[in-house]
């Protein structure tokens, strides 16, 4: 059976002018439980990479510079 | 994908899952012995991993000296099991819980005490006093995760762990993980095995069809249950399901135990109280969901009535730890506590020993029916085990296994099944297209929910079956474009096994117990003499999901017929209602 893609609008937002992920900051990528956070090399940030957030929040809180927010996903919203 | 390359390595204590009990598994055998080699293997990370992620706001079952003696407290976990215990398991676990509480308060967890210094125990359950708050509970893992530094103990994340391994004598042998990020094979031959996996919490869909928006923290998928099964452990009244009450959509604690001793109770839509008491079990949930199906639903979290510093405190603790997104998800509905109730809801079903009964059988040392393998936590057997139980049996395993790896020698892997198991890992990888993980995670908890819910009827529990077999013949389409999604196929697979076993495990028992767990419409009534036993699951010899009985052994704390009826009075007589 071929693919066809997905869309979904993703829950957690990263301010990529705060983020530091081109120094070199990995710090929400690593904690996430379900690994949904990725960092964009060419951007130079992290962002969401997979509509599977429990919106726990890790994220956010272990941040350095404040830039993640987590929003409630939408359909439970 | 081209093939990833395979490591070996070995231990003698491996612990699977670095959530809770995991990590004071790993601690407890260093500890006990700091020359083993001890690894802790974590799907996500420790630092953040599992279901207190972002801490705890309490102490569910804390046993402390002055509130409560172990015997009180075995007496009502019996009670609201409707008898169906291991009393020794649960024996165990409240003689330890004030050295670990002692212990983890050593380490720098916050508990609330009074002025004199005391712990400050508040009443939830029907009977005894059991509550210990943590207003800043929000640091526990850190507070693990220190230790696990300081014991120097070997930590591998993102290491996905997919089938246990056995010797030939039947004795545990380690274990194969896969790397969520590489696809890279990990053999770990060890000389026993911890299993830490949580709760098998993506096994309903939620009301919102968010297949993430789960009670339990949504990696805890049932590996752990699918992986003892696979090895032949033996699991325990899975019929038994978790099936907590929440904030409706959020799908989290609302949370009466927090806000119970502020003076905050569970109500139906005419603002008045329907249950004597909040704490959860089958009977609680047979109660709730009936107001949620009368006229009188939705139900809610009334707190309107407390005085505003009052509220100002619970929103401290609710907002600030263990789920604290859920002040945002109030805030985005104008849902201040002081002016409405929260809508409550109950959860899809789990099999989930922290908050209910089931999972792999687990005795008073941690043992499961396979030598050298342990199971603690939300996983193992005993009844409402809660955090501090996975902590307490997590240091009883740790310890146990500690003393059996130095009587026995490293079992040698099966070469052939090392073979099997890593062509069924990487299936979905081979395939360029077929079916997604999504799709077939959806349709599998899709239809947990349509058959397998509560009320339990047994034509709707076979159609199950049928639709099930039909999923397992797909999952030789599953494709995986990445090693994310090969961890997303791999964790459906877990699923589907769980989604078998909660189907056989219900239809087995052929009586109604624990109140709305096990609910079986075609079989309304407890049959005492039939079913005063454990059911037992496991794989037979030929690869088949077998049953069986086993009798609950006599009880070391003696418990009246007139007692064990207690909770079965939960609900409020109509009069006192309007009260
Ligand atoms: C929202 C919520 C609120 C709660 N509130 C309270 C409370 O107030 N008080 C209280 O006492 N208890 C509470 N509990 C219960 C308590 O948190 C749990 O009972 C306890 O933490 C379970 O510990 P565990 O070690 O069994 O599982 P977890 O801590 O969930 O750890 C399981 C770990 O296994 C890992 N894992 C899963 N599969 C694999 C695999 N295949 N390979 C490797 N690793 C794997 C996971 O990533 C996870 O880290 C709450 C639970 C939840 C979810
Ligand atoms: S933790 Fe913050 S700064 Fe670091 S990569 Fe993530 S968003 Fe960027
Ligand atoms: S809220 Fe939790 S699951 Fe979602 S991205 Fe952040 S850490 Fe990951």
């Amino acid at each position: 059976m071929p693919l066809a893609a997905h869309d979904a609008s993703v829950p957690v937002v990263v301010d990529e002018a705060k983020c530091i992920a081109a120094k070199g900051c990995t710090v929400c990528v690593d904690v996430c439980p379900l690994d949904v956070l990725a960092i964009d090399l060419v951007r130079g940030s992290a962002f969401m990479k997979y509509d599977e957030c429990w919106y726990c929040m890790p994220c956010e809180v272990d941040c350095p510079t404040g830039a993640v927010k987590v929003n409630i996903p939408y359909l439970l919203r | 994908m081209s093939d990833p390359e395979t490591q070996t390595i070995e231990a003698d204590v491996l612990v699977i899952g670095g959530g809770t009990g995991g990590p004071m598994a790993a601690i407890r055998a260093k500890e006990a012995n700091p020359n083993l080699r001890v690894v802790l293997l974590e799907k996500a990370n420790v630092k953040r991993s599992g279901a207190i992620s972002m801490g705890m706001d309490g102490l569910n079952n804390a046993v402390i000296p002055g509130y409560a003696t172990p015997e009180q407290y075995v007496k009502e976990i019996t009670i609201a099991n409707d008898g169906i215990v291991h009393q020794k398991a649960l024996l165990a676990y409240a003689n330890g819980s004030y050295d670990m509480i002692r212990y983890l308060d050593k380490l720098d967890v916050r508990f609330e005490k009074d002025g004199a210094g005391d712990y400050a125990v508040r009443k939830v359950h029907h009977m005894g006093t059991y509550v210990l708050p943590m207003p800043e509970g929000h640091h526990v893992k850190k507070v693990l995760y220190r230790q696990l530094r300081r014991l120097r103990i070997g930590v591998i994340n993102r290491y996905m762990a997919t089938r246990l391994l056995r010797g030939a004598d039947g004795r545990i042998g380690g274990a194969i993980g896969v790397n969520t990020r590489t696809s890279e094979f990990l053999v770990i031959r060890a000389r026993t095995v911890v299993l830490a996996c949580g709760a098998a919490g993506r096994l309903g869909l939620p009301a919102s069809g968010y297949l993430f928006g789960t009670y339990e923290n949504a990696a805890n998928c049932g590996d752990g249950h699918a992986m003892a099964y696979h090895a032949g452990a033996a699991l325990a009244n899975l019929e038994c399901y978790q099936i907590n009450p929440l904030i409706k959509d959020y799908n989290g604690p609302s949370c009466a135990y927090v806000t119970g001793p502020f003076g905050g109770y569970t109500a139906n839509n005419k603002g008045n109280r329907f249950i004597e008491c909040d704490y959860w079990s089958g009977q609680m949930m047979l109660e709730f969901w009936r107001e949620l199906e009368s006229g009188n639903g939705p139900v809610f979290l009334n707190m309107r009535h407390l005085a505003p510093e009052t509220i100002g405190e619970i929103e401290t603790i609710l907002h600030s730890n263990e789920r604290p997104s859920r002040g945002r998800f109030h805030a985005r509905r104008g849902t201040d506590y002081r002016h409405r109730m929260v809508e409550m809801h109950i959860s899809e079903i789990g099999f989930c020993a922290g908050h209910s009964a089931s999972g792999v059988w687990a005795d008073e040392r941690a043992q499961t029916t396979v030598p050298g393998l342990y199971a603690v936590g939300d996983m193992a057997s005993v009844p409402h085990n809660y955090m501090l139980g996975a902590f307490v049996n997590g240091a009883i395993a740790g310890q146990e296994a500690a003393r059996f790896c130095a009587e026995v020698d490293l079992p040698m892997p099966d070469a052939e099944m090392l073979a099997a198991e890593q062509a069924r890992v990487l299936a979905p990888t081979r395939r360029a297209d077929g079916l997604t993980p999504f799709e077939v995670e959806y349709k599998t908890r899709r239809l947990v929910n349509d058959y397998l819910a509560p009320p339990k009827i047994t034509a709707k529990m076979r159609i199950a079956q049928e639709r099930f077999a039909e999923i397992r013949e797909d999952l030789d389409s599953l494709v995986a474009r990445d090693p994310h999604e090969l961890m997303r196929a791999l964790e459906v697979q877990s699923i589907l096994d769980c989604a078998d076993m909660a189907a056989a495990a219900s239809l087995y028992r052929t009586e109604s117990r624990w109140g709305f767990y096990h609910f079986r419409v075609d079989y309304p009534e407890t049959d005492n003499d039939d079913w005063f036993c454990h059911s037992l699951l496991c794989k037979d010899a030929e690869g088949r999901m077998a049953h069986r009985k086993r009798a609950v052994d006599s009880y070391v704390v003696p418990v009246d017929a007139t007692e064990m009826t207690a909770y079965q009075k939960l609900r409020i007589a109509p009069a006192q209602e309007a009260a």
